[in-house]
């Protein structure tokens, strides 16, 4: 691994942020044919400072502002893909990558399938999404489920600042497309991390107990782990002992760690920010419900958003699935059965 | 209200003009000539390269004869669907004529005789149409992209792969084709700003046959010409007759070479007509007439270099012939191909999704390949 000087101001504790972008960094450094592009990631570093610096540490050419065009960024990285470069897409927020979805579903999702695996496309695109940080309208989206309803798709979101830097290494390595779903009210969150000797995480398509607990389980990813760990803090005075199950991918989707851990406590809620009518926890619930039902307790419930168009910044409390939501929900488990 | 008296109308009010920060292009001349450019016909056509036009002309009917091969094999039942390209073979000819082997050609779904005149199987070339796959050949192996059947959804790939290339220092050409219909997709805008901006090594050529199925051009654009639409990009625009092959042959090689040094792109527009209906599924005659249709067929692409090579005493019967016996074998070869049944491996659905299978699509196959094998069971029994 290439070494790369690191500022103090980048070391311990980091953000999320900064380990996104360190991710990019060392993964420019090791391997030339990574390409970041898209608009505002260069001077500016992207509207979150994401990209910050690697115009000027890689050049333009490799760090690429583009012109304001998602569906052209994301057609163009196929050519670079199939021309055997590794894109990284940034596409600035979630409902601004809407224009680009023909090239996502069409042709980035399927060229290693019409091509019967001759011509892999290896093109990460990078999605800050979801709510929570007071955004107007279009910016805040939670469109994972457009995404995983899309085979040929990969699609991990991270909710650590240790996962930020692991699965975004595991995604631009990766030989297919990754839809790489960033939690943007966490990209501020941080840890005690070091970008010198990053830890080593699971990779893509692994699961993680992040707390176990005895009485119920909790499977979560991206922006609502935080709020389950919390929702689990706060479940001890109520006598639950929670299990969180961070899902880190939500395709492929590690259907064994989840399974294992509802078969432990016999109860499971979903929770995720995105609507719950079609939403990825309908999908978790159903196999949930498929391979666990003789150890449930109790159904398989969700905590999502509400299937509304997200709401305007100053409602948005409201929609998004909070502690007491959470265990409100929990509550529901037929306890006294 | 005037226009002089709408508000912020006019910059007379300014002591001092605004600082000008706008890029300038100096690739003038931009405007595309007013008339298509010939040159079968016209004094031009003097300095023709006799051995290149015999070469073409022999394209242009083994074009011809595959556009007649594919289409009754459509009858037959062989082909689901076929796009037919005669009247434009002089456009498809051309674009894979003035590539190099380095080059890339983007087709769209109609473009399979510029495919298989860059060398690709004919076979291979039908695999999509016919249905056993999407993509029946390798695209590194012929730098053919796979055929596209959303509209101009190729061309922003063609932008990519020849900006890509000229990252990496290679001498590439990218050569993406789409129709008229295609130039009203936002991905045709998009491919055409970024090819600009970053002055890739893009030809890009659109096919005017008048139709997008059953919308005539008057109903596609209001621009004077497709051509004319290069010029807000920054780019040249070219329109030409896309029935001529030698001027298409000089229109794309020019366009060719200006990409390969440093030039940019170009956007041309072949004015052509689609003869026959878009496809074995359209009927042509509720919505164009017959009087236009022999008009066009008076304009035949494979007639007019015949009647230029001949007069000019550069083809002779025996040419003639030579290019229609080379045809016949392609034809043959081409039936024989598809007349052999297709081997299909259902278990192929499951094969290429993801470079490594998912635990569900793990599942999946394994119900398919129990289904597979009760039905294989099933048929032994009862023999």
């Amino acid at each position: 691994m290439t070494t790369v000087a690191v500022k103090p101001s980048a070391t311990k504790p980091a953000t999320m942020a900064q380990a996104l972008n360190r991710a990019m960094r060392d993964a420019m450094a090791e391997d030339p044919t990574v390409h970041v592009m898209g608009e505002d990631v260069g001077a500016l570093g992207g509207v979150f400072r994401i990209t910050d610096g690697l115009a000027k540490e890689f050049g333009e050419d490799r760090c690429t502002d583009t012109p304001l065009a998602e569906a052209g960024i994301l057609g163009a990285a196929v050519g670079m893909a199939m021309y055997g470069l590794r894109p990284v897409v940034e596409m600035q927020f979630d409902a601004f990558a809407y224009p680009a979805f023909e090239q996502l579903i069409s042709h980035v999702a399927k060229m290693r399938n019409r091509t019967r695996g001759a011509m892999p496309l290896p093109i990460t695109i990078r999605v800050p999404y979801g709510g929570g940080i007071g955004g107007v309208e279009h910016h805040c989206d939670s469109s994972e489920a457009y995404y995983v309803a899309t085979p040929g798709l990969t699609v991990v979101t991270p909710a650590t600042v240790e996962d930020a830097y692991g699965l975004l290494r595991a995604s631009i390595a990766s030989d297919d497309p990754v839809i790489f779903l960033e939690p943007k009210r966490l990209y501020w969150s941080k840890a005690d991390w070091s970008p010198e000797t990053p830890a080593a995480v699971p990779g893509i398509g692994e699961a993680l107990v992040r707390r176990t607990g005895t009485s119920a389980t909790l499977i979560t990813y991206g922006p609502s782990l935080p709020v389950c760990l919390e929702a689990a803090e706060a479940a001890r005075e109520e006598g639950w002992d929670l299990e969180v199950v961070d899902l880190r991918s939500l395709v492929p989707f590690d259907e064994e760690t989840v399974v294992a851990s509802v078969r432990r406590t016999g109860r499971a809620v979903v929770v995720h920010e995105s609507g719950g009518f079609g939403g990825p926890g309908a999908e978790i619930a159903a196999r949930v419900t498929e391979r666990c039902f003789h150890h449930l307790e109790a159904p398989v419930l969700r905590v999502a958003g509400f299937d509304i168009p997200y709401p305007p910044p100053m409602l948005e409390k409201y929609h998004l699935p909070g502690v007491d939501r959470i265990l409100d929900t929990v509550a529901r488990l037929q306890w006294e059965n | 209200m005037t226009v002089q008296e709408l508000p912020g109308a006019g910059a007379s009010h300014r002591s001092t003009p605004p600082p000008a920060w706008r890029p300038r292009t100096d690739a003038a001349p931009l405007l595309p000539d007013p008339e298509p450019y010939r040159v079968l016909g016209t004094p031009a056509a003097d300095r023709l390269d006799p051995e290149l036009m015999r070469r073409c002309y022999a394209e242009l009917v083994r074009g011809r004869r595959y556009n007649a091969q594919a289409t009754a094999l459509t009858r037959q039942g062989r082909l689901a669907v076929y796009p037919s390209t005669v009247g434009q073979e002089a456009c498809e000819i051309a674009a894979a004529m003035v590539l190099e082997e380095q080059d890339w050609l983007f087709p769209s779904y109609r473009d399979t005789l510029a495919a298989v005149a860059r060398g690709l199987d004919p076979v291979q070339a039908l695999t999509l149409l016919r249905g056993d796959w999407h993509t029946g050949y390798d695209p590194r192996e012929h730098r053919i992209a796979p055929l596209s059947t959303p509209l101009a959804t190729q061309l922003p790939h063609a932008v990519g792969l020849a900006h890509a290339a000229r990252l990496r220092g290679d001498d590439v050409v990218a050569l993406a084709m789409v129709g008229d219909g295609g130039t009203s997709e936002g991905d045709f805008h998009e491919a055409m700003n970024f090819a600009a901006v970053w002055q890739a090594p893009v030809v890009f050529l659109v096919q005017n046959n008048g139709f997008a199925i059953s919308v005539p051009l008057a109903k596609q654009t209001a621009a004077p010409t497709l051509a004319h639409k290069a010029v807000g990009y920054g780019m040249p625009g070219r329109l030409v007759d896309g029935n001529d092959v030698a001027a298409m042959h000089e229109v794309l090689s020019e366009a060719v070479r200006r990409a390969r040094s440093g030039g940019g792109p170009t956007m041309i527009e072949a004015v052509t007509y689609r003869i026959e209906a878009h496809t074995n599924a359209d009927d042509a005659t509720r919505y164009r007439g017959d009087a236009e249709v022999e008009a066009w067929k008076a304009h035949d692409p494979v007639e007019l270099l015949e009647r230029e090579l001949t007069a000019r005493g550069l083809l002779d019967e025996a040419g003639i012939q030579a290019a229609k016996d080379a045809a016949e074998a392609m034809a043959a070869a081409l039936r024989d191909g598809m007349n052999a049944e297709p081997v299909l491996d259902p278990m192929d659905l499951f094969g290429h999704v993801y470079a490594q299978q998912t635990g569900q699509l793990r599942e999946q196959a394994a119900i398919l390949r129990a289904e597979l094998e009760a039905a294989d069971q099933e048929e032994g029994d009862g023999s």
